[in-house]
């Protein structure tokens, strides 16, 4: 029912500001949805997201302007690099039973590590980052309407949902949610801890790569500060913290009460710049003071 | 023999918490390992469940060597334990609890869920199959932590105090649910404090003291026994009593 209603949304409003805010606004949910995985559904924090939202968005440009991949091909590629990135990070970290702040410490290291790194190699384009050449049409992930766009992400953000759904149906999924709440229980009653964690931190890094070669086609640009950088890590984690950790749509519900409180903000206070960013984080603040567990945790039942 | 341990020994630091235990479990049976706080009872089954490796010694899981197998692969192999305290996923419904051990056994989440509503059902947890674990009472939680480890479907049952902070009527409770694990074929291994339990339940009894056996019989035998009586209440007070009560 969601995604009927975004998807005819092109035929009620072809303005440009509101497909945009609806493309940014899933574009958000799809980043949260990808870090719940790991944070709501599996209890571990990462600060530090960026590293397969930058990934993904790094494997779309590189293999296109580099390689000459078509930019459909790339988006597999993207999903394994991203998977295959959490996994590593996952297998040194929860090797050792990192967890809690340490967790998140390492998450957003690696970030920074990548950042330097895509600044510093050549093939990334260095500090000046990568185009992805114009080439309008939808065989190359490239439309000449925002509609063409608001499709795409709306279909990664119900593939998303899809994924979160089973987790909230299946045993893996309740492995996942036995660990998050007790890791020596989840032990007790035979959950391979170590593996559901590992699975747990690639399909995020999987889902959180797709969000990035979204970007790198939306915006066709991309460098190091803006793939790798603490911008989107953050952007990632505010979605479902406000709307609801561990709930299938917290991250959507998150991501649209974000963008239209930024909108908001930034239009009322428009004759002072700043100002507006400061209201924003006081709001911010006031959320997590006053609902905790987010808007679908506060009018949860039981 | 369903469980054996060989001489497993553990130090911490300078300390030995278990040291050179050697104790069998039978088949079908309800045995009892006692000892005074601080005994080491805690460790002995750590160092059985893969929680804590020994130092030295072996454990043979019907007829099977698993020493130093890690907690998972020893509930699969049909071991399952529970905590002294209760550890369960709070933000979990009873059902859902329960499920999570059940999965073992079941991939389909439908079945998990039916077979957690069975299991709820011979502990007395089916009432509250909808409750949030972390609103169910002291006792609630107990009957919990034993529901999902018996979900697991096991051979050897491990309980670690379930009786611990149980009021005398809600103690009478569970023990004909132990009773009943037993004749269902599972072989049950408990630490226990409450005595009175012990006597009631137990066909055999080990007792720890300090890291090392001290006594092993009946319930009856190891409670009259003096060097037991003596680690209970300290030395010389078996000596003190039999000059009382001659």
């Amino acid at each position: 029912m969601f995604g009927i209603a975004v998807a005819l949304l092109p035929a009620v409003s072809s303005s440009g500001v509101v497909l945009n805010t609806a493309i940014m606004m899933l574009y958000t949910a799809l980043l949260g949805l990808a870090w719940n995985i790991l944070a709501g559904f599996g209890g571990q924090f990462s600060f530090g997201h960026a590293v397969f939202f930058g990934t993904g968005a790094y494997a779309a440009a590189v293999l296109q302007a580099k390689l000459g991949w078509n930019a459909w091909a790339t988006l597999p590629a993207a999903l394994a690099l991203g998977a295959a990135v959490g996994a590593f990070i996952g297998a040194l970290s929860f090797r050792y039973g990192l967890r809690g702040s340490y967790f998140a410490l390492v998450t957003l290291a690696f970030a920074e590590l990548f950042r330097i790194l895509a600044n510093n190699v050549d093939f990334t384009g260095a500090g000046v980052g990568i185009m992805v050449k114009l080439d309008a049409g939808a065989e190359n992930f490239q439309f000449s309407t925002k509609a063409g766009y608001l499709y795409v992400v709306l279909a990664f953000v119900l593939a998303a949902l899809l994924v979160c759904w089973w987790l909230k149906n299946s045993r893996y999924g309740a492995w996942l949610q036995a660990v998050r709440d007790n890791e020596d229980s989840a032990k007790a009653v035979g959950v391979n801890v170590f593996r559901v964690k590992l699975g747990a931190i690639a399909l995020s890094g999987a889902l959180m790569a797709a969000g990035g070669v979204f970007y790198a086609q939306y915006f066709q640009y991309v460098d190091p500060g803006l793939a790798y950088g603490p911008g989107v890590s953050i952007e990632a984690l505010l979605g479902p913290i406000i709307g609801g950790l561990g709930t299938l749509w917290g991250p959507v519900l998150g991501a649209v009460l974000l963008q239209l409180l930024g909108e908001g903000t930034r239009g009322l206070f428009e004759n002072a710049p700043g100002l507006s960013l400061m209201v924003y984080g006081a709001l911010l603040v006031l959320m997590v003071t006053f609902m905790p567990s987010g808007v679908l945790g506060a009018f949860r039942r039981r | 023999m369903m469980l054996q341990a060989e001489k497993l020994s553990v130090r911490f630091g300078g300390l030995a918490a278990v040291d050179e235990v050697s104790l069998a479990v039978p088949a079908g049976k309800i045995v009892a390992l006692i000892g005074p706080n601080g005994a080491g009872k805690t460790t002995v089954f750590n160092l059985i469940s893969g929680f804590i490796r020994p130092d030295q010694g072996r454990v043979l899981f019907d007829g099977r060597d698993i020493t130093g197998i890690s907690p998972h692969e020893a509930c699969r192999l049909g071991m399952a334990r529970t905590f002294q305290i209760v550890q369960p996923f709070g933000a979990q419904s009873v059902r859902e609890n329960i499920a999570v051990g059940a999965h073992l056994r079941h991939r389909s989440r439908a079945e998990a869920l039916r077979a957690a509503e069975a299991v709820a059902q011979r502990v007395g947890l089916a009432a509250q199959l909808g409750k949030l674990a972390a609103n169910l009472t002291v006792a609630g939680r107990k009957r919990l932590e034993l529901a999902r480890a018996l979900a697991t479907q096991p051979k050897l049952l491990l309980l670690d105090e379930v009786l611990a902070g149980l009021n005398p009527r809600e103690i009478d409770e569970v023990l004909p649910v132990i009773r009943g694990i037993r004749d269902g074929g599972v072989t049950v291994l408990m630490v226990e404090h409450v005595l009175r339990a012990v006597m009631n339940l137990s066909d055999e009894a080990w007792v720890l003291s300090n890291g090392r056996l001290i006594a092993h019989g009946t319930p009856r035998e190891v409670t009259s026994d003096p060097a037991v009586v003596e680690a209970y209440l300290g030395q010389g007070t078996a000596a003190r009593m039999k000059a009382t009560y001659a």
